[in-house]
């Protein structure tokens, strides 16, 4: 049973029950989402020196974020490249795990999802401070190795590459959470038949699994980019400013920079760009089928 | 190839919670500066950091509005996400599809921004921020994840037995009551939990759109950004046990109520 039944009544003249039931999430979104958006979109076509949307439409704000000479379209280019590398590292983690979680671990696998999940209620930052804490010079990895007399640590606090592992730290469960439902998709059947037919390990992931897994693994890959372009705090509490993504010049732009239409002309940039992605992704998925499956 | 897996599996759970460990070592640490290991394993540990957050006012009126937010975000999530559920995945109306792909939009959307365009909003109405903003931005990224999880419950639920209930002459909300609601109950209480949780430990969002009234996250940021202080890892360990506390007894009552129906 894929799609629900349709409902029982289609009343001609009423709302229909579908509507009326969607009424309340529709208007807490178009008030605290909708709106919202709309204020940033008219904030980013007023002025410069505005701190209330003005009338306008001044393309100011616009005209900087695409001059090369700001620095801007290259902030974005580090940005999104970071989004990217942290969606292809969370593929190479979560597929192997994700199976494990739905194969493997039998009665144990609700805790071990639990396990998984918690993270996610701890403050992103207090998790990140905590790696500042183990990579720290006399911390839990450097005092370690010292003790053990295996020299110094590593020196990998406040670098490019440490901002990337927190982006990848920080969003893995919105991977692991998405590709766990699509690989539970997959039939049992169907890879023990390909087996049967002789098929490799190989080839049966890349013609059986991935494919009929794609609506799980496509929204995990959705979620964590779009999260991961938006991220602020990787780069402040590990990276030391090594690396300066949008979120960050946004942020910059709201307070010390006092550059409210600039900062709304990146914030719209960057919704544009997320939202666009994710409109077309879950255009072409079926989400009756993700989340209503039957094991 | 199992064992490799299993293997892999409790290597990352190992990284995942090395930080939160690494967070409890430092808040339980007697110097005022973290260093690892102790020189003395059986002397350098104490309660204090502990102690001084537990004692601070300044502390409780923190954790005090966190409790508020969350209170108040729960139980509206809750009324929120369990008709949009129903939206999302029981009626068939013409608008569901896109309905569905609206309900997903703010999930994939940057919170900071997302705090940040409700912050300008709220401005723009001239309505000053506080817990109530925040409040309301939370509920914007959290609806979404609990019609999720309760729409997950929904689609396993047979609507032959409300039609039944209603043949043998059950009043509409004699059949909420005794048929829909105990059918979706485990959903409800997993969204309630997740909004509960959530925006115990949301910063982005408080962070634009709390005003003046301080929450944990927010706190923690301005101290961690300021400089060191064993307070910080204090608090964020406290906060996390808080949390795991409240998941472990969520899954006991579930667990309770499961064996009793």
């Amino acid at each position: 049973m894929a799609a629900p039944p349709p409902a029982r009544s289609r009343r001609r003249r009423r709302l229909s029950p579908g509507l009326r039931a969607a009424a309340p999430v529709l208007a807490l979104l178009a008030f605290g989402f909708a709106a919202p958006l709309a204020t940033v979109a008219a904030m980013s076509v007023s002025p410069p020196g505005s701190f209330a949307p003005a009338p306008g439409p001044d393309l100011q704000a616009w005209a900087r974020l695409v001059d090369p000479a700001g620095g801007l379209p290259g902030s974005f280019a580090v940005t999104l490249g970071l989004a990217a590398a942290t969606v292809a590292a969370l593929l190479a983690i979560c597929l192997p795990l994700a199976h494990a979680l739905v194969h493997l671990f039998g009665r144990w696998s609700g805790l071990v999802s639990t396990l998984f999940v918690f993270p996610l209620f701890v403050s992103e930052n207090v998790r990140l401070y905590g790696w500042a804490l183990v990579l720290l010079k006399n911390g839990l990895l450097d005092g370690t190795m010292k003790a053990l007399g295996l020299g110094p640590g590593p020196d990998w606090l406040f670098t490019p590459a440490i901002t990337l592992a927190g982006m990848i730290y920080v969003h893995l469960p919105f991977m692991l959470f998405p590709v766990v439902l699509g690989l539970s998709l997959v039939p049992r059947e169907t890879v023990e038949a390909a087996r049967d037919l002789g098929a490799s390990r190989a080839r049966i992931w890349a013609e059986i699994v991935l494919p009929l897994a794609s609506p799980g693994i496509l929204i995990g890959m959705l979620l964590t980019f779009t999260l991961a372009a938006g991220a602020l705090a990787e780069a402040r509490i590990l990276g030391g400013q090594s690396v300066i993504p949008v979120a960050q010049e946004i942020e910059t732009a709201f307070s010390y920079a006092q550059d409210w239409p600039g900062g709304a002309a990146m914030a719209l940039a960057l919704v544009l760009i997320t939202g666009a992605l994710a409109l077309a992704l879950l255009a072409a998925i079926d989400l009756d089928r993700l989340l209503g499956r039957r094991r | 190839m199992r064992g490799l897996l299993r293997g892999w599996t409790l290597a990352v759970l190992a990284l995942v919670y090395l930080p939160i460990l690494a967070g409890a070592l430092a808040g339980l640490s007697r110097s005022r500066y973290f260093l690892f290991p102790p020189r003395d394993w059986a002397r350098d540990w104490s309660l204090d950091w502990w102690a001084k957050v537990a004692g601070a006012l300044e502390i409780r009126a923190l954790v005090a509005n966190s409790l508020l937010i969350a209170a108040v975000v729960t139980v509206l999530a809750v009324g929120f996400g369990l008709c949009g559920a129903l939206a999302f995945a029981r009626h068939g109306w013409r608008g569901r599809r896109w309905f569905q792909r609206l309900v997903l939009l703010p999930l994939c959307f940057p919170q900071p921004v997302l705090g940040l365009a409700a912050l300008m909003w709220f401005d723009t109405l001239g309505i000053g921020t506080g817990w109530r903003t925040a409040a309301v931005a939370h509920l914007v990224w959290i609806v979404p994840v609990v019609t999720l999880v309760i729409a997950i419950r929904v689609y396993g639920f047979d609507p032959a037995l409300e039609e039944a209930a209603a043949d043998l002459g059950a009043s509409r909300l004699a059949i909420w009551r005794e048929v829909t609601l105990p059918m979706l109950w485990p959903g409800i209480w997993s969204g309630a939990l997740f909004a509960f949780l959530l925006s115990w430990g949301n910063f982005p969002l408080s962070l634009y759109t709390a005003g003046a009234d301080g929450t944990v996250p927010k706190w923690l940021y301005a101290k961690m950004v300021a400089g060191y202080s064993p307070m910080v890892p204090a608090l964020g360990t406290m906060s996390t046990i808080a949390a795991a506390l409240v998941l472990g007894a969520g899954a006991a009552v579930a667990r309770l109520a499961r064996g009793r129906g």
